[in-house]
């Protein structure tokens, strides 16, 4: 059985505010090829190109017949667990602060034994099931869950260190006037977050979708502009101290490009809103947020930026678009180096067209929010870090990694 | 082709550099006392001693080729054994042979660390590859972490009880009480054993080594030599050493000794049934029951009973780790390796600083270590004799 998790209590003012640390985070080159797989929540294990054999630990030379071509290999992530222990003392100060801890080695089905986190409700024999979460270091770990998971499996407070479950937490929705924004503020609700506070610019300009916000239940709303310097630091001087998860989904998309639409107007507007507006957010609401990442079970813990899929390859039909998209990127990427001393982990979710108004033009597949919404909070629950979402954002990966120039030449997407 | 026997050569001068639980000292002073007391004891200048096996975990950035000039040594044989509880039996049987072959005549096998506060921290954050990738991240917990889920699988495979490990434990502080530099100085009782703080289920803390500062060491050389030298020794009856046994063992029951247990009694002559007292590798009592099992006193997963029904003090039927063992003494890094050896030196030669074997002749040293990801990689052993001659 997993203990349930305690509902969130009113913050002792005296008592010590757990300071952020982190686990062991010094890994060879060859492991941080499980931190590439469990970013993207895949479970792959090296397997020798000659001969066949699983490999784990990570190595550069196959410990069977000594062949050097180990590709990783989507893997079956069942196993039996041989043992376990609880640890009652660590030397490394995440841990201490931590500790008990459950720890096991679990016969994986495909051979190798594993060392890794174990969820409360595991006992020695049982059959258990193995995934790659990213910890509070960024980096890749085996974590071991019953293969028939019971109630209440995501309060396992070992996992809630690994994941960045919305559970009990306080969300940030950075702009609200958007059938987007609805959707997150309804997901997270239903994911059961603590409190949702939403964002809305230009208050003169009526929104359907923020009407609907505002009528549910446990969300507060606040002005928030993210082109306005004071507008967000006004917010964050309220909020970046409650705030847990920061979801930033401002977009403000123009179609056309730099020969044929040379706009300066929309061009800085679209930089405003993504890459500013980015930079805005993080220099005002990240310090405290970073400070806040142990601050118990319901600690500050991630920072999600939903960008467009065009981050990462311009689509010329949307090309400053894509480059202020790709301007946001790669800050977020800065970002993500920045929140790390405080265990906040920053989440990209790279969306493909979405079903509205602006994109009345493209052609299907086109996503609608409530998918968009849904994969976010699976990715905080699981612990994901770079998530492609819709069929676009999923075969623009994919081609990226195999032929970028190809896509470059021809995105058609 | 059949392996050679170690005549003519034999193992004397047994040192213990006492140890602390800390020290300001640096692993070369405690490797430099070490040998001082070594050509002290022997009766030899610094120079007569042409070879060095050393092993140590603290003395980097210096390997036993910076340990050289420190002490002012110019040695025509020198090796360092990076195998820290295994390196006692892997050093003597290299000196061993290197004597024999004429390669040095006298060699000081060296086995010492300092424990600074850090030290031990240090030293397990980054203690292997592979250990780093994936064990160090998951709690931190060095060996404690490891030899929990080896005593937690063996418990359960083998119905091995909380209070047949503390039975061992109690026994060997009881051996140790007579041990002058033994950092454990007050009696333990099965109540204090099975009642102590927690540390890493189904661990508690007297499970556990202490990691402290200190030295062993020992000489080899020709009988000639030795009884020229008018040096009471013992002789080397058969060695063995084994890395990475058994890999297809999902999670370890066995280590190399069972791979090599009749060769090696083949090699010396005797059986079991001759072994007057054992030494074994003692981080962990789970370790102790392997060795039992391994080294052919019990068949596997009956040393817990085989302990039941025998008595492993100094004076009991079945004399086990009788300076107490690392578990009462102290674990001095890779000294830990050497400790049970220098003690069955002493035991044959009547050197004893505690409390002597009655009537030992034969006696076997079994040393373990290097837990590289989930298993220690390491085992070596040898079967000492007293000297006729």
């Amino acid at each position: 059985m997993t203990t349930p998790l305690p509902p969130p209590r009113k913050k002792d003012p005296v008592a010590r505010t757990r300071a952020p640390t982190q686990p062991p985070g010094n890994r060879s080159r060859e492991a941080q090829g499980l931190t590439a797989i469990a970013a993207v929540g895949r479970f792959a294990l090296q397997c020798c190109a000659d001969c066949g054999q699983v490999q784990y630990p990570p190595r550069q030379i196959c410990g069977q017949c000594l062949g050097d071509d180990l590709p990783w290999r989507d893997m079956d992530p069942s196993g039996t667990l041989l043992a376990e222990t609880k640890l009652h003392h660590a030397n490394d100060l995440f841990f201490r602060d931590r500790v008990p801890w459950r720890l096991g080695v679990v016969g994986m089905d495909a051979g190798p034994s594993v060392v890794a986190h174990l969820a409360e409700d595991c006992r020695q024999g049982d059959r258990v099931n193995l995934s790659l979460n990213l910890d509070r270091s960024g980096h890749a770990v085996m974590n071991a869950r019953p293969e028939t998971p019971g109630p209440d499996q995501e309060d396992d407070m070992q996992l809630r260190e690994l994941s960045m479950d919305p559970k009990g937490r306080r969300v940030l929705i950075v702009n609200g006037k958007t059938a987007l924004g609805l959707a997150l503020a309804r997901s997270f609700k239903a994911a059961g977050a603590r409190e949702i506070f939403v964002g809305q610019a230009e208050p003169w300009k009526a929104a359907p979708a923020f009407e609907a916000i505002k009528s549910l239940d446990g969300v507060t709303t606040f002005p928030l502009d993210v082109t306005d310097t004071d507008s967000v630091g006004e917010l964050a001087s309220v909020l970046s101290g409650k705030v847990e998860i920061l979801v930033n989904n401002s977009y403000h998309l123009r179609p056309g490009g730099a020969v044929d639409r040379m706009d300066m107007n929309v061009s800085r507007e679209e930089m405003d809103i993504h890459y500013f507006g980015l930079l805005r957010l993080a220099g005002t609401f990240g310090a405290a947020m970073r400070g806040r990442g142990a601050d118990g079970a319901h600690g500050a813990c991630a920072w999600v930026n939903v960008l467009s899929a065009y981050a990462q390859v311009n689509n010329p039909a949307f090309g400053t678009y894509s480059a202020s998209q790709a301007a946001a990127r790669s800050l977020a990427q800065c970002l993500r180096a920045e929140m790390a001393p405080g265990g906040i982990r920053v989440v990209n979710a790279y969306v493909g067209p979405l079903d509205d108004e602006w994109h009345q033009m493209v052609p299907p597949p086109k996503l609608g929010p409530d998918t968009v919404a849904a994969r976010v909070i699976r990715a905080l629950q699981q612990g994901h870090e770079d998530l492609a979402i819709g069929a676009v954002a999923e075969e623009i990966a994919e081609r990226l990694a195999e032929n970028p120039k190809e896509i470059e030449r021809e995105i058609k997407l | 082709m059949s392996r050679m026997g170690y005549d003519g050569i034999v193992v004397c001068v047994p040192v213990t550099v006492p140890y602390s639980r800390y020290s300001l000292r640096s692993a070369h002073w405690f490797c430099g006392r070490a040998l001082a007391d070594l050509i002290a004891g022997a009766g030899v200048a610094k120079a007569d001693v042409d070879g060095f096996c050393i092993s140590s975990f603290t003395l980097a950035p210096d390997s036993a080729v910076g340990l050289t000039q420190h002490l002012g040594v110019s040695p025509r044989w020198l090796d360092h054994i990076p195998m820290g509880g295994a390196s006692g039996a892997v050093a003597l049987r290299r000196a061993a042979r290197a004597v024999q072959c004429g390669d040095a005549d006298i060699v000081a096998c060296i086995a010492g660390d300092t424990n600074h506060v850090d030290s031990f921290r240090n030293t397990i954050a980054s203690f292997s590859q592979f250990a780093n990738d994936a064990v160090y991240p998951y709690g931190s917990g060095g060996p404690n972490a490891s030899f929990a889920f080896l005593t937690d699988h063996y418990m359960r495979e083998f119905g091995a009880a909380r209070e047949d490990f503390g039975k061992l434990c109690v026994a060997q502080r009881d051996n140790a009480l007579s041990t002058p530099h033994a950092m454990m100085k007050r009696p333990l009782s099965l109540d204090d054993y099975l009642n102590a703080r927690p540390i890493a289920d189904p661990l508690r803390l007297f499970d556990c080594v202490m990691p402290c500062a200190g030295a062993e060491a020992f000489l080899v050389m020709s009988d000639d030599r030795a009884k020229s030298l008018g040096l009471p020794h013992a002789t080397i009856l058969s060695t063995i050493e084994r890395h990475n046994a058994y890999p297809e063992d999902p999670i370890q029951i066995r280590a190399g000794w069972a791979m090599d247990v009749d060769g090696f009694y083949d090699h010396a002559g005797v059986g079991p049934q001759d072994i007057d007292f054992v030494q074994a590798y003692d981080d962990y009592p789970v370790i102790c029951f392997m060795q039992i099992e391994d080294l052919g006193f019990c068949p596997k997963g009956e040393a817990a009973s085989f302990v039941r029904e025998h008595d492993l003090t100094t004076a009991g039927d079945f004399p086990f780790n009788t300076s107490g063992g690392q578990l009462s003494v102290g674990q001095a890094g890779a000294a830990g390796g050497s400790l049970g050896l220098v003690e069955s030196i002493r035991q044959l030669t009547d050197q004893c600083l505690g409390k002597a074997v009655d009537g030992a002749h034969v006696g076997l040293a079994s040393c373990f270590g290097m837990i590289n990801y989930d298993r220690g990689l390491c085992t070596s052993a040898a079967i000492l004799g007293r000297s006729t001659r």
